[in-house]
């Protein structure tokens, strides 16, 4: 939602709706050698320090099969995601669900002017992936940050299994 | 089904131990998935006697008491059903999102009486009894058995309408939802004896995988006041939870006896 507002007028708002902001975020997925890969399945989202569910980033799974509902028989494998929101959902979600990736370095930009990051109330937060690949396993990779930003400095996280490099920059 | 035995009371008492007998070997029923993302999905579900949980190495569960119940309250069919040596089988499917209850519930009524000098005794369901032991009898002597045997799946969001109770027997109504079981997490449930909170109730839960143990590990839990109970689950895995209660009650269908409760729980990993 964005509300075009006169510049002379931006001053006197005190609402947090229109941060310049952007969370910059980078998902490595890791090149891993077995005879039988898959491209993991992998869900982003924003999470209160108490762990509990602010608002979905991204859902990356399978598109591409025959019927469209089979590719959601794996999400409850993002077990973690699922449980906090993904059963609540009807898949595909516009803005948020997506096809798998292949292996190599992800740079994905969260606009702040966007749905979710327009209505995030200021605070601390952390952004957090899941990675679940068929045959393989499971990670988990949670990475604090404020919102709005305070400095632009970015902060990496190395997955260990299923996820590379993380990281996240709150660009002000 | 008739058999005889010296006394009444002896007869009886036979009846009454029977929960006793049975708790011995454990009634399951195992379902291959109780969390799913695909609101067009499947399960089968296994369904047997052992006491290793949850090994078919004993008796099958006859299936002629399977009810499914759907989120929309509806019955839904079991499908290719099959009894073998060890276990039972059948498949449910899952056409449509929300929570389903998978139960086997049983109402035995056991009758003893005399006819003309001599002893009879019946086993049936409640509503054959008037048919079979005559009304004034003399001393009729009726004991109730009822058994509820249950595991939830869910397919997309959970919901809760198949824990409407029914007021009979012992029964789980559910303050966790039982498709939302984590390690570490407490859940809390409710039983109901008769419809209403079962005080001071023992629970006893025991984890799947029996086999690659030394030890039971078996958890014992008590119900408050309330009729509620917590439980913390450490490991992951498939859980068996069973209660048993005894019942006063009047003549007939109605008497007394025992009710028991056993369902099936998965727990997963955080």
């Amino acid at each position: 939602m964005r509300i075009r507002v006169p510049a002379a007028v931006t001053g006197l708002l005190t609402t947090p709706l229109m941060f310049a902001a952007d969370l910059e975020v980078s998902v490595e997925i890791p090149r891993i050698n077995v005879a039988e890969y898959h491209r993991p399945y992998v869900a982003m989202w924003i999470e209160k320090p108490d762990q509990s569910f602010a608002a979905n980033l991204a859902v990356w799974y399978d598109l591409q099969t025959a019927k469209a509902e089979k590719g959601t028989t794996w999400l409850k494998d993002l077990r973690m995601w699922w449980r906090k929101s993904g059963r609540e959902l009807t898949m595909p979600v516009d803005g948020v669900s997506g096809a798998t990736r292949p292996p190599g370095v992800h740079p994905v930009v969260f606009r702040g002017s966007k749905a979710p990051l327009a209505s995030l109330a200021p605070g601390s937060y952390h952004f957090v992936v899941e990675a679940s690949r068929e045959v393989g396993g499971r990670e988990v990779v949670r990475i604090p940050f404020q919102w709005p930003a305070k400095s632009a400095q970015p902060v990496k996280v190395q997955g260990q299994s299923e996820l590379g490099q993380v990281q996240v920059v709150v660009k002000p | 089904m008739t058999h005889r035995f010296h006394s009444l009371a002896a007869a009886i008492a036979l009846f009454a131990s029977l929960p006793a007998i049975s708790s011995a070997h454990r009634q399951w029923m195992l379902p291959s998935s109780t969390v799913l993302s695909n609101t067009d999905a499947w399960v089968t579900v296994d369904a047997a006697v052992s006491n290793g949980l949850f090994y078919f190495d004993h008796v099958p569960m006859r299936l002629a008491s399977v009810r499914i119940t759907g989120p929309d309250g509806l019955e839904r069919k079991a499908q290719n059903a099959a009894t073998g040596k060890y276990r039972s089988t059948f498949d449910v499917h899952l056409n449509g999102a929300g929570t389903y209850k998978i139960a086997m519930v049983q109402s035995t009524v056991f009758a003893a009486w005399e006819e003309a000098g001599q002893q009879k005794t019946w086993r049936g369901s409640a509503a054959d009894l008037a048919a079979h032991a005559p009304a004034g009898a003399q001393g009729l002597k009726t004991s109730r058995m009822n058994s509820r045997l249950e595991t939830f799946v869910t397919a997309g969001k959970p919901s809760s309408k198949v824990f409407e109770t029914t007021g009979v027997g012992l029964e789980l109504a559910p303050v966790t939802h039982p498709n939302d079981l984590v390690t570490g997490e407490a859940a809390t449930f409710q039983m109901l004896l008769d419809g209403k909170p079962a005080a001071g109730l023992d629970v006893t839960i025991i984890a799947g995988g029996s086999r690659y143990r030394d030890k039971e590990g078996e958890m014992k839990v008590k119900t408050g006041a309330d009729g509620k109970f917590s439980v913390t689950f450490k490991d992951p895995g498939m859980y068996w939870m069973n209660a048993t209660a005894a019942q006063a009650g009047g003549e007939g269908p109605a008497a007394g006896g025992r009710s028991s409760y056993t369902a099936t729980f998965e727990v997963l990993p955080q």
